[in-house]
């Protein structure tokens, strides 16, 4: 199975259930099912409950209550405390860049290992692989020695150009497979019509695979938006923090108490959860497609 | 047709690996040979850092944390992700509906989508011996008596660790099963019901069969994350209390940053991707007899 080959599959729905199955039994593993997915989601909905309680409110109700009333404060507190706006316009920037830089890099690779066959390709294919098994304690050393050397650390763009080509490494793997598949009466149409390598790339390829570019573009975004290693040793100081390094590095401030941590966790969980809703259909596909080479 | 000229696109891919990959993963080899601070230049010392590392009992500890964290994060969501994706598709999709099966798996994917330092900052909080959800909520059960300090106490804090990632982990080899059950005929399962096939029976022998190369992959990547787990041992308890909690990434961090100690560190995170690299390899042998059989 490819990438693009992820058509939903044909079941047949008129199937009727026969006698033995319409036993009310059968409703208890489907309880079950709900009482985990509860669990599951237990801990955000506790989460959103508690950053619109006052501190006064949480001291007397504890945390399952429903608020008296909505309070606000807590999470406005929060955000100007944290000056969540700039955090939020850094994480986004950064995710944004390196998911273009990312897909296009990929692209190039994959279009010279895929469809070029260049030479030696399994090994470059290897080295994509293991790049992108790599744990990134053992680069993260030098990676700031020489940012500093060259002047990059503490900026955005040290962040941008390494998960740039961390990410790439997936995308090259992954994208290499399924350009290997890529109809040959197509490229053979465009020589025909004149078209070079670059054109062929631009006009036939990257049109052509778009779904799957989709795909990569949606993981390398919600990836660099997620981590947390290297931000939190490049971004030090507090007007180039993202999302999660601002929020993980007050963890261990004492002056939190429960409504305020609650605050800080829903405003974490908010932007991810737009994500999820608008990238769900890409996402779920994009995972299966991760799964088989 | 001619391949040729493809090579091109492969310089930029090249020249971006070599400045973040490849040169500080030599860097941080040499630098493991060697007494640094990460000022001046460092001093060449032979295995020394290598002799320490494997008398030093953190070390070890370190590593038998990870044995716990694959079990969290690598065996226990895959074997009850298998259970549950298949519940979800040959049970909930059939004998309810398809919305049904991907509301419920939408929902255990949920913990996934969020930061990992967010995770951290929920579970932080509910676990928090003073204000946290969870003992308040013993308390008012009248569960006093169960209540614990459950990150603070060298005791429990491995497990509750533990605990937070089954939680986080459960939704991905949900997914990744579910789509790959829909290569599966339905057929089969049909022909398995008239032939009176227990449901324990077709998962045995139709599910697993089935979605063998998922298994693979999940336990291949859920396994190399527990190794690399950083992020959540970060917020939730930076390795401690007393090492409770120390994984090889926290430690070699500790040693880049806090104590300056270079060398050492370079080692821990050698002897890591070492580990990563060997079990990636063994794993894909495996796959590869497995598919070849």
């Amino acid at each position: 199975m490819t990438v693009t080959a992820t058509r939903a599959p044909e079941r047949r729905t008129e199937e009727k259930p026969t006698l033995r199955e319409r036993r009310p039994g059968r409703f208890l593993i489907l309880a079950g099912l709900l009482v985990l997915l509860l669990l599951m989601v237990a801990p955000l909905l506790v989460v959103a409950v508690n950053a619109v309680k006052s501190p006064a409110d949480y001291a007397a109700g504890g945390p399952l209550s429903l608020p008296d009333h909505l309070y606000w404060r807590g999470i406005v507190d929060f955000w100007n405390r944290v000056d969540f706006g700039l955090k939020l316009w850094n994480s986004f920037i950064t995710s944004l860049v390196v998911a273009v830089l990312g897909v296009i890099l990929s692209v190039f690779n994959a279009y010279a290992l895929g469809i070029g066959r260049v030479r030696g390709r399994i090994w470059f294919l290897v080295f994509f692989l293991v790049a992108n098994l790599l744990p990134q304690e053992v680069l993260v050393y030098p990676l700031y020695y020489l940012s500093k050397q060259l002047g990059l650390y503490d900026s955005l763009f040290s962040i941008i150009i390494i998960f740039t080509v961390v990410q790439s490494a997936f995308g090259t793997y992954l994208l290499t497979s399924v350009y290997t598949e890529f109809p040959k009466e197509l490229l053979e149409a465009a020589a025909i019509d004149g078209a070079g390598r670059w054109r062929a790339l631009w006009r036939v390829v990257v049109p052509v695979s778009r779904p799957t570019l989709a795909v990569l573009f949606t993981f390398f975004f919600i990836w660099t938006w997620n981590e947390f290693f290297l931000p939190l040793i490049f971004l030090i100081s507090n007007d180039n923090q993202t999302v999660p390094v601002a929020l993980g590095v007050l963890q261990g401030d004492r002056m939190m108490d429960a409504t305020t941590t609650s605050a800080s966790a829903l405003i974490g969980i908010i932007p991810a959860m737009v994500f999820f809703l608008i990238f769900q259909r890409t996402l779920t596909r994009g995972i299966a497609a991760g799964a088989i080479k | 047709m001619k391949n040729r000229g493809y090579a091109v696109y492969l310089i930029p891919g090249i020249v971006a690996s070599t400045a973040v990959i490849i040169v500080p993963l030599v860097m941080t080899v040499y630098i493991s040979f060697t007494k640094w601070t990460g000022i001046g230049s460092p001093r060449w010392v032979g295995l020394e850092n290598y002799t320490r590392l494997f008398a030093d009992a953190n070390f070890w500890a370190s590593f038998g944390h990870i044995i716990l964290l694959i079990i969290a994060m690598a065996v226990v969501p895959t074997f009850v992700g298998l259970v549950l994706a298949a519940l979800l598709f040959d049970y909930v999709a059939k004998r309810f509906s398809d919305r049904w099966a991907s509301a419920l798996r939408s929902g255990y994917y949920l913990p996934q989508v969020l930061p990992v330092a967010v995770t951290g900052i929920i579970w932080g909080w509910i676990l928090h011996p003073g204000y946290g959800a969870l003992n308040r909520i013993l308390e008012s059960a009248g569960l006093g008596s169960l209540a614990h300090n459950w990150l603070g106490d060298p005791e429990y804090a491995l497990y509750s660790v533990m605990a937070v990632m089954i939680w986080f982990q459960l939704g991905y080899p949900i997914v990744m099963f579910m789509s790959g059950l829909q290569r599966i005929d339905p057929e089969l399962y049909e022909a398995a019901d008239l032939d009176g096939a227990s449901w324990w029976q077709r998962f045995r022998k139709i599910t697993v069969a089935m979605i063998r190369p998922e298994l693979y992959v999940v336990l291949v990547t859920t396994t190399i994350a527990s190794l690399k787990i950083f992020g959540q041992i970060f917020v939730l308890t930076r390795g401690g209390p007393s090492n409770a909690t120390l994984v090889p990434s926290y430690f070699a961090y500790k040693n880049f940053f806090e104590k300056a100690q270079v060398g050492y560190g370079s080692a821990i995170s050698t002897v890591l991707t070492v580990l990563i690299v060997v079990l990636a390899v063994v794993f894909l042998r495996l796959q590869n007899r497995a598919e070849r059989s």
